[in-house]
């Protein structure tokens, strides 16, 4: 085999596998949350069982300890983390990029104001952030969270959207734009947009991750989703205390929530590289 | 019959800083017009302002008896018809996301020029001696002088009457840049051609009249072959002193 050969083959069956992956993972979690929504094992709110029971036919993943069925609560938990980490994104995004496209654009001293501003907010971490707009909001449930947590990442999705927008503002095809005729709306979602695109999704990907992770730690401190609905922070911290004795309530939505985290990063990745044009071979 | 004038313009990006001072220039209908000058001399920024991207600090620029004005829209998207520009650098001068075909496409789009666009598309890139199957692929599938002979199909398909070239052989290596230079020669028969450059050897191949600018100011202008055989600037015979000659019958010390 030429050397040639050897570097081209994983490049060629990399972005399919990790597509795959990323399907496998993520369309589990879907399929698990819809399933949640029409079929459960048990009532999430009742007595299924024992306390604290451990695996067994009735009871795949064991009880917690009020006897409540473990999967049951995982399988809410999926849909809750999906809901977030969807919602938190689409508000992250849709607030980020609009405010970094302004301030790519902006003239220099409204630029600097915007920069040093998302700087500031940066500086905060996500959660403290979340936390704040969960309290200023006096109810605490999943929408506000979702909503916190959005506001929370868009400060780094503006920041990000800002570099990679001025950065595709100085080429030259997008002053051949202008000198073809292009107004700036249509260079954005023309030429802007599609370019600084790859890079985005690649962090909003990441973003889910973070913002289901932050929900969960919201919920851990009482200031997520609500009871019933658990999500996978609240099933953690209610088995803090029986962790030595039954740990599989704590491992088993660690478990869960990592493997969407990376399913989700799995599947941005992939989806990048199937899309991106200058990434197909030549 | 004269397309392009500018009259006494200046340009500074800060009072103190001066880019242009007082240039003045006609291009003619069907003229091809060598501007050169070293990297700093203002040619660039001459460029922006005959695009209309950027205005004058004082003077005027007409086209074709009408002034520049880039707030006049209906005037400006007549003139982006009528002057199109091909840029420096082949790599960064093609969206790398779009087909051959959108970005030849663009200008038609975008000036509502009607017609059949894949025609249009594949004359152009005919004209300038591509396939036209070559429409649906991308650019990071092409040779540097490919893409620069996508970039003068982009210019050229709103058929303009003038032609404005930023370094535009700079960045090819010497044959294509040959290959690029006899293009372009072929298509300033049917339109004006300014010819921006700091390579004096390309300017004489192309260029029938030649303006030497320096620290944005016009120092001397004319006749290709009589500035070049006979320059009575004393910047133009430091540029002509530094072009590089092929030497065979020296050893390189």
């Amino acid at each position: 085999m030429t050397p040639a050969a050897i570097t081209a083959a994983p490049d060629h069956c990399r972005p399919s596998l990790i597509l795959w992956a990323g399907i496998v993972l993520v369309g589990l979690h879907v399929l698990v949350g819809l399933l949640s929504l029409v079929w459960l094992p048990y009532d999430p709110t009742a007595m299924a069982g024992g306390r604290l029971e451990g695996p067994s036919l009735l009871h795949w993943i064991g009880t917690d300890r009020l006897g409540r069925d473990l999967l049951t609560h995982l399988m809410i938990g999926s849909r809750i983390a999906l809901i977030v980490g969807l919602g938190a994104v689409a508000i992250g995004a849709a607030l980020g990029v609009t405010l970094g496209l302004l301030a790519a654009f902006a003239s220099k001293w409204l630029d600097d104001a915007l920069a040093a501003t998302l700087d500031i907010l940066i500086a905060f971490p996500t959660l403290l952030i979340a936390m704040l707009v969960v309290a200023a909001s006096d109810t605490a449930n999943l929408w506000s969270a979702i909503i916190a947590l959005g506001i929370a990442l868009s400060a780094i999705v503006a920041r990000l959207t800002r570099i990679l927008a001025k950065r595709v503002l100085v080429m030259d095809y997008i002053t051949a734009a202008r000198t073809s005729g292009s107004s700036w709306p249509k260079i954005v979602a023309i030429h802007i947009l599609p370019n600084i695109w790859p890079t985005l999704s690649v962090n909003f990907a990441l973003q889910f991750g973070l913002a289901v992770i932050a929900e969960a730690s919201l919920s851990y401190l009482g200031l997520g989703a609500p009871p019933p609905n658990a999500s996978w922070g609240r099933i953690l911290q209610e088995a803090q205390g029986t962790v030595y004795t039954a740990p599989l309530g704590a491992i088993a939505p660690g478990l869960a929530l990592v493997s969407l985290a990376i399913g989700v990063n799995l599947l941005a990745d992939g989806l990048r590289d199937t899309i991106d044009p200058t990434r197909r071979a030549r | 019959m004269t397309l392009v004038r500018v009259q006494n313009v200046s340009f500074g990006y800060s009072a103190d800083r001066r880019i242009l001072d007082d240039v003045s220039l006609d291009i003619a209908v069907g003229d091809t017009i060598g501007l050169v000058g070293e990297s700093g001399s203002g040619k660039t920024t001459l460029l922006r302002l005959l695009l209309g991207l950027a205005r004058p600090d004082s003077g005027t620029i007409s086209f074709d008896g009408q002034k520049l004005d880039p707030s006049n829209r209906a005037f400006m998207r007549d003139f982006r018809r009528q002057a199109q520009v091909v840029y420096q650098d082949p790599y960064s001068s093609l969206d790398p996301r779009q087909t051959i075909f959108s970005i030849i496409a663009e200008p038609l789009r975008s000036l509502k020029i009607g017609g059949d666009h894949a025609k249009l598309v594949g004359d152009a890139l005919e004209a300038v001696g591509l396939d036209r199957d070559v429409a649906a692929r991308y650019p990071h599938q092409f040779s540097g002088g490919q893409r620069q002979r996508i970039a003068i199909a982009r210019a050229i398909v709103p058929g303009p009457r003038l032609l404005l070239a930023d370094e535009a052989v700079s960045a090819l290596d010497l044959t294509t840049r040959t290959r690029i230079v006899d293009l372009l020669s072929r298509l300033s028969q049917d339109m004006s051609l300014l010819f921006v450059s700091h390579d004096i050897g390309v300017v004489a191949a192309l260029c029938r009249r030649i303006v030497i600018l320096e620290k944005g100011r016009i120092v001397e202008a004319g006749d290709t072959r009589q500035v070049l055989a006979q320059p009575q600037h004393p910047y133009t015979q430091r540029l002509l002193a530094s072009v590089p000659r092929l030497s065979l019958t020296q050893e390189p010390s």
